[in-house]
């Protein structure tokens, strides 16, 4: 049995104040990461004070888009398609939830290797999501 | 300080009902202070201080103190999502013990069985979240944030549907003698794996039900306690906790459940061996597994194994849970299961469970709740109380 990518309306993000850069960034085919620099450690979602040291110095790194599936979870029932829910541990360390797409659900495995692709929301936003690499 | 022995459970209600479509979410609330009340032998005026959570209208004590008619000295709408009452238990006993209030009342009620609700939709969570954003447009729904979490087990430590399904099977084993369950059938590890696939790899009945309904607990001082009719359910230890995700180092592997239980258990004194029963909340299977890991019931990894074989069931397993068939048969009221954990781990320990049900000498009893979502963020408490 195989269960196939289906498009489906993705809500738009309600940013905050602080949020504009990592969607932008999105739209143009980028994912971003916040970088401490005073600490040196990767932080998901992104914030404005580093999480591990609480310094402000943090900024906007790209991320190189690529990681290994840590969970997934194929919801099949509730919404009008079946969606593939998970989190992705990307190669700089830091784990981000995201769906799988562009692919048959049921041939994802935890560990495999995957990068990032972006799909619109209703509103137009770019948002990451991942495919197998 | 402790609190270990500075407050009493007095009194404990669970309202009867599963739909009410005809009754206000206030209304429910006050049926079920009432019921408590007079389970304890108070009045309404002997109350002091009031403890309700995000299911009371407004989300904190105003209005339902209102309804009412509540003259208090102490307060408290923390809210920890469906652990909040064991919270509650614990911030009373301190406020007790601290000479602020002599007796406490706590209250969760709700509809969601008649409002329609479902594990599978997508809740708005409020306005200014930081997380939501980077969360939202993927549907992070109840069921796949705690199916995630069971993903990840599977994979770490071999865990089975079939010994997931356990958790079913006893919930239901249980259910059979409670009137007011939701569902009474007795089920088979083969039926629970046979009922639809609802989010990989939890099934339909791997999930708890959707109740209306309520509860309230009485927490009192020793005194007060010691001068009703009522047998004596002491509080010895408690633990509070959130884990989440941990600036982007998420762990699905464990709940905050391995914090809170070792807090809990060295203010009581005891250790896991030593509970006779215990209320383990149960929004799905798998929160069933991973609490008895973390709480030190078995080692972690081994849940699946612990919970198999009819383990659970009271009068033949291990460890006798859920008497009154928990979250995933009996009641789940107001999607928050924390306070039906705290009400039969106190018909337990005054020797009230229905008698098919009931733990010999059942002197010992723990609760543990989890609220939120094992897959992003959670609250966890534990509660362990003795029969004096």
């Amino acid at each position: 049995m195989a269960t196939p990518y289906q498009e489906r309306k993705l809500r738009d993000p309600a940013l905050n104040p602080g949020d504009k850069e990592y969607f932008d960034a999105a739209a143009d085919g980028k994912l971003m990461l916040k970088k401490c620099g005073t600490c040196g450690e990767h932080h998901h979602y992104p914030r404005s004070l580093c999480p591990f040291c609480f310094s402000d110095k943090v900024a906007w790194v790209q991320a190189k888009g690529t990681g290994t599936v840590y969970t997934y979870s194929i919801t099949r029932r509730g919404g009008p398609v079946p969606y593939c829910i998970g989190y992705v541990t990307l190669d700089e360390g830091v784990k981000m939830m995201t769906n799988f797409v562009d692919c048959d659900f049921d041939t994802i495995k935890i560990g495999q290797k995957v990068k990032v692709a972006f799909k619109k929301s209703e509103g137009g936003f770019s948002i990451p999501m991942f495919t197998p690499a | 300080m402790s609190i270990k022995g500075k407050a009493y459970i007095v009194g404990a209600y669970e309202h009867p009902l599963r739909k009410a479509p005809d009754k206000s979410v206030a209304q429910l609330h006050a049926e079920v202070a009432k019921g408590a009340i007079e389970d304890a032998g108070l009045t309404k005026n002997d109350i002091d201080a009031y403890f309700c959570a995000g299911d009371a209208p407004g989300a904190n004590v105003w209005s339902m103190a209102n309804y009412m008619n509540l003259k208090l000295r102490h307060v408290d709408s923390t809210d920890m999502g469906g652990c909040s009452y064991l919270v509650h238990v614990a911030h009373a006993a301190e406020a007790i013990a601290m000479g602020k209030c002599n007796v406490a009342l706590i209250t969760l009620a709700g509809r969601p069985n008649s409002e329609g609700s479902s594990g599978t939709q997508v809740r708005d969570r409020g306005v200014n979240l930081p997380d939501a954003p980077y969360e939202m447009p993927y549907s992070p729904v109840t069921v796949n944030l705690y199916a995630m979490v069971a993903m990840r087990h599977m994979y770490e430590y071999g865990t089975t549907s079939e010994q997931l399904a356990w958790v079913k099977v006893a919930a239901s084993h249980h259910a059979q003698y409670n009137p007011n369950a939701m569902l009474r059938n007795v089920v088979t590890v083969e039926e629970v794996l046979a009922s639809p696939m609802i989010s990989d790899p939890l099934h339909r009945l791997d999930c708890c039900v959707v109740s209306d309904g309520g509860g309230a607990v009485i927490v009192a001082k020793p005194e007060i306690a010691k001068s009703l009719k009522r047998p004596l359910v002491k509080v010895l230890g408690v633990g509070e906790t959130t884990k989440h995700q941990m600036g982007g180092h998420v762990d699905l592997s464990y709940s905050g459940a391995k914090w809170t239980g070792p807090h809990a258990f060295e203010e009581a004194g005891v250790k896991p061996a030593d509970i006779k029963y215990a209320s383990i909340y149960d929004s799905f299977t798998i929160t069933v597994v991973m609490q008895i890991e973390d709480l030190g019931f078995c080692k972690k990894g081994e849940g699946g194994k612990f919970v198999a074989d009819g383990n659970l069931i009271s009068g033949t397993g291990k460890l006798p849970f859920n008497t009154d068939g928990g979250g995933l048969c009996n009641n789940h009221p107001a999607n928050r299961g924390g306070m039906t954990k705290i009400i039969e781990a106190v018909r337990q320990l005054r020797g009230e469970a229905h008698a098919k049900v009931q733990v010999k000498n059942c002197n010992l009893a723990l609760a543990h709740g989890t609220g939120g979502a094992l897959g992003h963020r959670h609250g966890s408490a534990t509660l362990i109380m003795e029969r004096e």
